[in-house]
This record gives C-alpha cells, sequence and structure tokens, in this order.
C-alpha cells in the first residue's frame, strides 16, 4: 500500500489528506479516551441530572448524571473497531475465496459464486439482523455480522479483478516456468490486486460504521452501559425535549466520523483506479 | 424474452426456498435449546420438556423443517409465541403497513431524485449543481437513526408541528391524521435516498450527454429541449432503475430503524419486536416475507431494464 501511495509524482488530493487528518484524530482520541476524559464515563451522580452544556461538562450530562464528553470519547473505539474489524473480516474470508472461485472454474467456482448470488440478493440489515437474532448481542458478535454481510461483495471483486489478472502475460509466464497453484494467487496475483481491494475496503468502513451503529442502536450491539454512539443515541430518546444534547453529541461526532471516512474512500478511489480518475474531468 | 422471465423466475424461487434453509439453520443449529431461549434462564426442566413436546421440537430436524415449510407454502406461518393469535395474519398486517411507508418513499425518491440529478448535469458547475454535490455527501454519511432523531427534534419537539411517534388507521383519524404520522418516517427515509439516486443520475445523466449520439443529434440542428429529452434521458436513466432496486434493500434497512423509532406498527417493528420477544415463528415468518418482497422487487427492475434496454431485449444475455 505504501509503496503505490509514495510513489513519485502522486500527491494526496487535500480532500483526502482532511479525510485523513479527521479520521486519525478520532483514532487518537479512541486510544487516549481514558486517560483525557475529564469524568469517569460511567461514574453516576444523582445530583447532577440532565445538566446542559456548561464549563464543566461540555456536553452536557445525561440521564444518570454522566459526563457525555467523557462517555462520547470513551465510545470513539467501538464504531471504529466495528468499522475497520468487520471490513477486514470481510477481506479475510472474501478475498480468499474469491481467488479460489478465481482459480478453480467448476464446480469450486459454482459453489461458491452461487453462495454469494443468495447471500447478496438479502438486504444487508436483514442478514446482520439473522446472525445476531438468536445469539447475546455483543461487540464482537456485532463486528462478525457486519463482516459477514459484507464477505459476498469482497468475494464477488476479489472474482472478478483475479480472473482479469489471471489472463495477463506475467501468469502466463510464471505457469510456462512451471509455478504452482499456490504461488501463482499468492506472490502474482496478489500483490497485483490490491489496488480495486483497497478501493473497496475504504468504501465498505463508511457502510460498515453505519450497519454497526444502527445494529446497535436497535439493541443488538454492545449492551449497556457501554458508551457506543449509536446505543447512547438510542438511550436519549426519552429524553430528547428536556436533553437534546444526551443524543446529538454522539451523533454529531458519529457523523463526523462517517463523512471522513467516505472522503477518505472516494479519495482512494480517485486515486488508485486509474479507470475512474480520467472520468472526473469529463 | 420468454427464457429470461423464466431464468429469473426460476431463481427467485432458488433464492426463498435457500432462504427458508438459512432462516431455519440458523435458529434451530446454534447453541442454546429454543425452548430454553422462550422460556428464560429460570425455566424449569420439566416446563421446557413440557414446552418441547408442545412445539415438536424433539422431531428430527428435517422434520421440524419441512413441517413449517409446507406450513408456509399454504400461508401457514405458524402461532406467534407472544401475541395468542397465528403469525401470518399479524405479518400481512404489518406488511401493508410497511408497504405504504415503503411505497410513498420509493416514489418520492424517483421523483425528486431524478429531477434533482438530470438539474445538476444539465447546469453542471453552477452554484445550485455545486450546492448539491455538498449536500449529496453530507446527506448520505447520516446514519438514518440520527435523522430520526433530529427530525422529531426539530419538527415534534421545537416546532410542534407533527406527533413523534404513532400510528393512526384512516378509519380513525381520517386521511390527514393518517398522513401527519407519515410525514416524518417517510421523510427519515427518503433524505439519504435522493442523494444517493440524484448523484447518479446526475453521472450517468452527464455521460449520456457526452456521448457520441448525443453530439450527432446536436449537430443535426435539434432544440436542446429535444436534444436532452428525447436522447440523453432514456439512456441516462437506465442505471438509475438499476440503483432504485438497489435502493429497495437500503429501504428495507431504513424501515426496521425508522419504524422503530417512530412507533411505526409495520414489519420492520414486528421484527425488531419478535427478536426482543424470542418470538420464533413471528420472526422467521416475517424474514421470509422480506426476502421475498425484496426479490420480487428486484425481479420487477430486471423486467423493466430489459423491457427499455434494447440490447437485452433484442435477445442478449442479461448478467
Amino acid at each position: 500500500m505504501s509503496a503505490s501511495l509514495a510513489a513519485p509524482g502522486l500527491r494526496l488530493p487535500r480532500t483526502l489528506l482532511v479525510g485523513l487528518v479527521i479520521v486519525g484524530v478520532i483514532g487518537v482520541l479512541a486510544v487516549l479516551g481514558p486517560w483525557i476524559a475529564p469524568y469517569d464515563p460511567q461514574d453516576f451522580s444523582m445530583r447532577m441530572r440532565l445538566k446542559p452544556p456548561s464549563a464543566a461538562h461540555w456536553f452536557g450530562t445525561d440521564e444518570f448524571g454522566r459526563d457525555v464528553l467523557s462517555r462520547v470519547l470513551s465510545g470513539a473505539h467501538y464504531s471504529l473497531a466495528m468499522g475497520f474489524g468487520a471490513t477486514a473480516i470481510s477481506l479475510a474470508i472474501g478475498v480468499p475465496l474469491g481467488l479460489l472461485a478465481a482459480f478453480h472454474r467448476g464446480w469450486v467456482e459454482e459453489v461458491i459464486m452461487r453462495g454469494v448470488d443468495l447471500l447478496i440478493s438479502l438486504p444487508p440489515v436483514l442478514l446482520g439482523l439473522l446472525i445476531l437474532a438468536v445469539t447475546e448481542p455483543g461487540l464482537f458478535k456485532t463486528i462478525l455480522a457486519v463482516g459477514l454481510v459484507y464477505v459476498p461483495i469482497m468475494t464477488r471483486l476479489a472474482r472478478a479483478v483475479a480472473l482479469e489478472l489471471l489472463a495477463e502475460d506475467f501468469v502466463e509466464a510464471a505457469r510456462a516456468r512451471g509455478e504452482g497453484a499456490w504461488h501463482i494467487l499468492v506472490r502474482e496475483i496478489l500483490p497485483n490486486a490490491w489496488p480495486p481491494l483497497i478501493v473497496e475496503t475504504a468504501l465498505r468502513v463508511t457502510f460498515a460504521i453505519l450497519l454497526g451503529s444502527a445494529l446497535s442502536f436497535l439493541g443488538l450491539g454492545p449492551q449497556p452501559p457501554a458508551s457506543e454512539w449509536g446505543l447512547m443515541i438510542a438511550e436519549s430518546r426519552p429524553f430528547i425535549a428536556e436533553a437534546p444534547w444526551i443524543g446529538l453529541a454522539p451523533g454529531l461526532c458519529l457523523c463526523l466520523l462517517l463523512i471522513a471516512v467516505n472522503v477518505v474512500g472516494e479519495g482512494l478511489r480517485d486515486l488508485l483506479d486509474p479507470r475512474l480518475r480520467g472520468r472526473g474531468h469529463g | 424474452m420468454a427464457g429470461f422471465l423464466l431464468r429469473r423466475l426460476a431463481s427467485l424461487a432458488f433464492v426463498l426456498l435457500a432462504m427458508t434453509v438459512l432462516v431455519f439453520g440458523i435458529v434451530h443449529l446454534l447453541p442454546g435449546s429454543v425452548a430454553h431461549m422462550i422460556l428464560g434462564e429460570y425455566a424449569t426442566n420439566e416446563a421446557i420438556a413440557t414446552l418441547e413436546a408442545k412445539l415438536g421440537l424433539n422431531d428430527p430436524l428435517y422434520v421440524q423443517y419441512w413441517r413449517w415449510l409446507s406450513g408456509l407454502l399454504h400461508g401457514d406461518f405458524g402461532q406467534s409465541l407472544t401475541m395468542e393469535r397465528p403469525a401470518g395474519p399479524v405479518i400481512l398486517e404489518a406488511l401493508a403497513r410497511s408497504a405504504t411507508l415503503a411505497g410513498v418513499s420509493i416514489v418520492l425518491v424517483a421523483i425528486i431524485g431524478v429531477s434533482l440529478g438530470i438539474h445538476s448535469a444539465v447546469h453542471k458547475g453552477s452554484a445550485s449543481d455545486r450546492a448539491l454535490t455538498l449536500a449529496q455527501y453530507f446527506f448520505i454519511a447520516v446514519p438514518e437513526f440520527f435523522w430520526c432523531i433530529l427530525v422529531i427534534l426539530f419538527f415534534a419537539v421545537w416546532l410542534g408541528w407533527l406527533p413523534a411517534t404513532g400510528y393512526t388507521p384512516i378509519s380513525d383519524g381520517g386521511v390527514l391524521g393518517w398522513a401527519k404520522h407519515l410525514v416524518l418516517p417517510v421523510s427519515t427515509l427518503v433524505l439519504g435516498l435522493i442523494a444517493h439516486v440524484s448523484r447518479l443520475t446526475r453521472s450517468s445523466m452527464l455521460e449520456a450527454i457526452d456521448s457520441r449520439y448525443v453530439l450527432a443529434a446536436r449537430a443535426k440542428g435539434l432544440p436542446e429541449r429535444i436534444v436532452l429529452r428525447r436522447h440523453a434521458l432514456p439512456n441516462a436513466l437506465l442505471p438509475t432503475i438499476t440503483v432504485l432496486a438497489v435502493d429497495i434493500g437500503i429501504l428495507i434497512g431504513g424501515i426496521v430503524v425508522v419504524e422503530s423509532v417512530f412507533a411505526y406498527p409495520g414489519l420492520g417493528r414486528m421484527l425488531v419486536y419478535a427478536i426482543d420477544n424470542q418470538d420464533l415463528p413471528l420472526m422467521m415468518g416475517g424474514m421470509i416475507v422480506i426476502t421475498a418482497v425484496y426479490a420480487l422487487a428486484n425481479l420487477v427492475a430486471d423486467i423493466l431494464y430489459a423491457v427499455l434496454n434494447p440490447r437485452i431485449r433484442v435477445g442478449g444475455t442479461a448478467a
């Protein structure tokens, strides 16, 4: 990845840079959260219930008198974990399956691709609900469910990319040298398949964060008293009239993260996908 | 065309059959006894055994699956575990209410999204085009459940114009009372989708405007209105149909969230209720019905695409 990004003459567009900086700052805040939070995010204080934003509590306090800023800070890692964790899972399962399908034409490909067709014909939220419906909810189950939802998309993409590459001369040359299937897939195909896969991955992170926080919002993610942003928004609903800041603070942070991740994804696509790069000026 | 239709119908049947296996398999093969899940962690062993016998849970899995599947094929979704009613009518009532929500939304998305996209493409680079492009960025990224909070806060709490939650049948509240409860859920559902559709319509319209057939039409001296309407637009709308079909999937996801927030008694809220209360027949039936609706919507989009696209209509293969 760094090799293609650092190629000489290739400058990072400004929007991509801004997106990267915002995602980076949120990432740093998520890691430093426990140390820089002004209060303990789980500290109850009935005297301090539903206080509006002030110098002492920048984002106000919630129905248990907990400091909303501290909770938002301690909740940032959930969204990042869901976005990147789930996307990593879909890559880890989808790419090998796609490569396998491209290399073993015939019944292996048939089985894999019919399964992919089936799973793609289900609405994503439904598939997530189905996986989470019958198990105890929790952060790792949500990550796994969201990751599994996007496996078929990764498989389909990896297969398409590999099929295109298998027709290239350098693969022909490797075959003529008598290299085995493993060598061709891992040493010839995979290194050349990264640009489109990185683009898809970067765009997929946005959807993974969205789906993960929506499932948490529905109560199928981390459980209270976790400060996952979707869950915080769901819990703020009874107090929306008297204390709107409880839901607005995590909501606005989530929007900022989503917009930034999306900007990075689209920036990377413009940078790495030569077919779309040319069209930008059309 | 007949072959194409047959192939698509066969794949529709395959998807639904496979979905029944998937839903049944996940519900029954995951660790944990179903009866235990229904009765909770303090259930006595006798109570569990009685319930398992009552539900036929001691039969081999394929017998249970077949019983459920043949019930489905006869329109019998089983008995709801929490409502003392058959699950079928519950699901159908919820489906009708969700269909209203989805139908109104998709029509609005198609009309507003396509118009905005065409406007942006024709006036490319203008102030309104740039404003729309910027707005799209924002609207696509904001999660539906947060939109719900924002519109409730703004229109129900601060302005007091519309009810925040609930549903009134036409028979109780008249058309106005019924429509009032639809405004906020529908506007939440359509915001992101309008952005999505208008963005794709803009790019496919731009591609059409740059094409040689539009150049040829202009070279013939046709007025610009005719060039855009007769030559560019029909070609630009083909990808939009596919996008609308994809959006129905997003819409179904949105409906689950939006109905839960607005306490709108549709299929999505029913599904979340069934999951929270471990009402398995209701949950399994709801999932099958949603899959069927989604698959049908995709079939309609495919047929529409084939009818409008001469390359497929004349007998090519639909990929």
